[in-house]
């Protein structure tokens, strides 16, 4: 798996950055494309396709949604997947053997709601799954259903065992409410660009920018998801002062078009590649752009 | 007028139970995304400042609404046949007698005039068996909030008489079809909604459920059932009851009707979950075909709170079932399950062909024709009623209007003692 060497070094890191060497490598040299798809949407083995193509087109961290039946932070875009993915058999023991599967080089961030963390395995609350995550090569996670009031549980048993707690900001998040969750968040702060649940958009809301400025007094990088699906977006948001962006309802799309027309799963991943190259080239275009920008700026 | 029954209720520890940090031991607590808990603190605020402290006169206001709008105080009313029946007294606490025809208006209406208080506009809400959307949409009308209630579809079918009263009163029923189109589906979506909207907007969440401060403040809103039950028992009995039974989905019938007795250590308290048609559950299927969570359920988490749910051996929720859509809820309230882990709150499951011979004895018997949700307590009467004491209060938590259709086709399929030949009316009426 990736990133074993890499977490042999994780006393180095520093903790505000994380415990996980890799996913703060992914945010070091330029702006990181971090694609989500929910494992098992439709079935296991497409699956696998389409998680390997966000790696050849460019992914820097990988989200793999592992599918609850209560997904109350999604939309319907996402919402589709979780019902393809239960409906095709997956649950956590699958989730965990397809990840050891995967064949990717990117880190990868496992995206689930707590109920399945807390109630995997013999112990008594979340440090089973954390346990078993990080067995199978899992870097960090995100928990939308799991606010920092409730995550000390969480964020030990990913201290013990070397994951970084991916935490969510939104546009409504300030203030006291803020620190609170930059003492605990590690890897990467999970900017939410706009408020509602998941789903592509057509345009870029106004509240990111000011959700960056709000965070950009602190030495973790920023990720920006919720909306995002083309490349011009991804450049917008780079430019905007954005450490990464996060895309998922743009891609499931491209897997509910391949369900809903019976397309064949080679042809599926391509188009999943393509998208995933766009996205990584806009985000790069954004960084140029804002490099350039800030260069002339010291001068100023 | 309002300052005794305040001091009276804050001596009383089992009231003080979770106002502070919304934990009933290893329960509660506020599992929601990031977005929505700057609303959940700002919530918490208001409810301290005007439901505890009665900041502004929120209280005062509130129960003179309760009074003038809602028609409170309800009676408890001595069952004289059932006493005959069962050999023993049998009152009921008549909330069925509420407007609107449930207990749901004592929650709807507080919680709706608090964000009048809270200076929001806008009023969403989710709906099981429509009575919280019917109070609901009430009380918007009454305070002239613009409201949308989230309805599953499959309960929209159910209990169609409550749909037209939700837009009669100027409501917008949105249908929600995901999943089994129940109870569960609705509050999710109500959440999604509330992640959108969550600057101007309130949630309306219709039971004990939910994350911080919802379980306690619903709970307070609807405990005017056993501070008024009490106090007529000890009037009417000269002495507090010995068992004091009601229904419970998310619990707040049971919560509101035991929350003063909680305290009197020698007055029973039994919850009564829907049974379904089987408490055998199907894993493969993630179909549990009941609705009892506190008698079968696990300890997990759920819309907000850690509390004990349907759940599979992953963690997936169940899809539940119950003849009546207000029991149909995989989950149920912190506190609840926290009193029947501590051995103060017994649950009790009462499946579906005795609920609804329960209702048809109701009916025959005392001339009240309850809710299915209401039933079920009287399914539990008839089972139980030899391990009972001498003085039993039973909560008539709604009537029974909204499910005429259902009862006809549910009756149609049975052989049920008593009951009427509805075949005339199955096609619909
Ligand atoms: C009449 C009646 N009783 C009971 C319930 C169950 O809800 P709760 O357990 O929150 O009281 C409902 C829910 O809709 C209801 O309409």
């Amino acid at each position: 798996m990736p990133g074993d060497e890499e977490r042999a070094t994780t006393d180095d890191a520093a903790p505000k950055t994380g415990n996980s060497a890799t996913i703060a490598a992914a945010f070091a040299d330029g702006p990181a494309y971090v694609p989500y798809l929910a494992v098992g949407d439709p079935d296991y083995e497409s699956s696998l396709a389409y998680v390997e193509a966000l790696d050849r087109g460019g992914a820097d961290v990988i989200e793999l949604g592992l599918p609850f039946s209560e997904p109350i932070a999604e939309g319907p875009t996402i919402q589709g997947a979780v019902v393809r993915a239960l409906e095709g058999g997956m649950t956590p023991d699958r989730f965990f053997a397809f990840v050891e599967e995967l064949d990717v080089d990117a880190p990868l961030v496992c995206m689930t709601y707590y109920n399945l963390i807390y109630q995997w395995g013999d112990s008594d609350g979340p440090r089973s799954f954390v346990e078993r995550a990080a067995e199978v090569g899992l870097q960090g996670l995100v928990v939308p259903d799991l606010p920092a009031e409730e995550a000390d549980p969480l964020r030990e048993a990913c201290d013990e065992f070397g994951l970084d707690l991916v935490f969510i900001v939104a546009p409504t998040t300030e203030g006291e409410r803020l620190e609170r969750i930059m003492e605990q968040v590690s890897g990467y702060v999970y900017v939410q660009a706009r408020l509602g649940t998941t789903g592509a958009k057509s345009d870029v809301s106004d509240r990111t920018t000011e959700s960056l400025d709000r965070l950009r007094g602190y030495d973790v990088p920023k990720a920006v998801g919720f909306g995002i699906s083309t490349g011009e977006h991804a450049e917008r948001i780079v430019a905007g002062g954005a450490d990464g962006i996060i895309v998922g309802s743009a891609l499931v799309d491209i897997v509910a078009d391949g369900v809903e027309n019976d397309r064949p799963t080679a042809a599926v991943a391509e188009r999943l590649e393509a998208l995933s190259r766009e996205l990584k080239a806009g985000a790069e275009r954004g960084f140029a752009a804002r490099t350039a920008d800030a260069a002339p700026g010291d001068a100023r | 007028m309002t300052e005794t029954s305040t001091t009276e209720t804050t001596t009383r520890p089992g009231r003080e139970r979770g106002r502070e940090d919304g934990k009933f031991g290893r329960y509660g607590g506020q599992y929601v995304p990031e977005a929505l808990m700057p609303a959940i603190e700002e919530l918490t605020d208001a409810y301290r400042r005007y439901v505890l402290g009665n900041e502004d006169g929120f209280m005062d206001e509130f129960r003179e609404r309760l009074a003038d709008f809602g028609g409170r105080p309800t009676p408890l009313q001595r069952a004289g046949r059932l006493s005959e029946r069962y050999g023993r007294e049998v009152y009921l606490k008549r909330e069925d007698l509420l407007h609107g025809g449930a207990h749901k208006l004592n929650n709807a209406l507080g919680q709706v005039l608090l964000a009048k208080y809270m200076g929001k506009e806008r009023i969403i809400a989710e709906t099981g068996a429509g009575q919280h959307g019917t109070a609901t949409a009430m009380a918007a009308a009454h305070l002239d909030m613009p409201c949308t209630i989230y309805m599953g579809e499959r309960d929209i079918n159910r209990q169609r008489p409550n749909v037209f009263r939700m837009k009669l009163n100027g409501s917008d029923v949105k249908p929600v079809t995901a999943g089994r189109g129940t109870l569960k589906e609705a509050i999710s979506e109500t959440m999604r909604d509330w992640a959108a909207t969550v600057e101007d907007t309130h949630y309306v969440i219709g039971s004990v459920v939910g994350p911080h401060p919802f379980p306690v403040m619903v709970r307070d809103f609807q405990a005017v059932i056993s501070e008024e039950a009490r106090e007529q028992a000890i009037g009417k009995a000269g002495d507090l009851p010995t068992d004091v039974i009601a229904c419970a989905g998310g619990g707040s019938n049971t919560m509101g009707s035991f929350a003063a007795f909680v305290d009197d250590g020698s007055v029973a308290l039994h919850a009564v979950e829907a049974g379904g048609s089987t408490l055998e559950v199907d894993e493969a299927a993630g179909v549990a075909p009941n609705s009892a969570s506190l008698y079968a359920g696990e300890e997990g988490v759920l819309h907000g709170a850690r509390t004990k749910l349907l759940q599979d051996s992953h963690g997936q929720i169940m899809e539940s079932h119950s003849i009546s859509s207000g029991l149909d809820y995989a989950g149920v309230g912190p506190e609840l399950a926290y009193l029947v882990d501590e051995g103060r709150v017994t649950p009790v499951a009462v499946d579906d062909d005795a609920a609804l011979e329960g209702f048809h004895r109701l009916s025959r018997t005392e001339g009240i024709i309850p809710a299915l949700e209401t039933a079920h307590a009287f399914g539990f009467l008839e089972e139980h009623a030899d391990e009972l004491g001498d003085r039993v209060v039973v909560t008539v938590s709604g009537r029974g209007d909204k499910d005429l259709e259902s009862v006809i086709e549910e009756t149609d399929k049975r052989d049920i003692a008593g009951a009427p030949d509805m075949s005339m009316f199955t096609g619909g009426i």
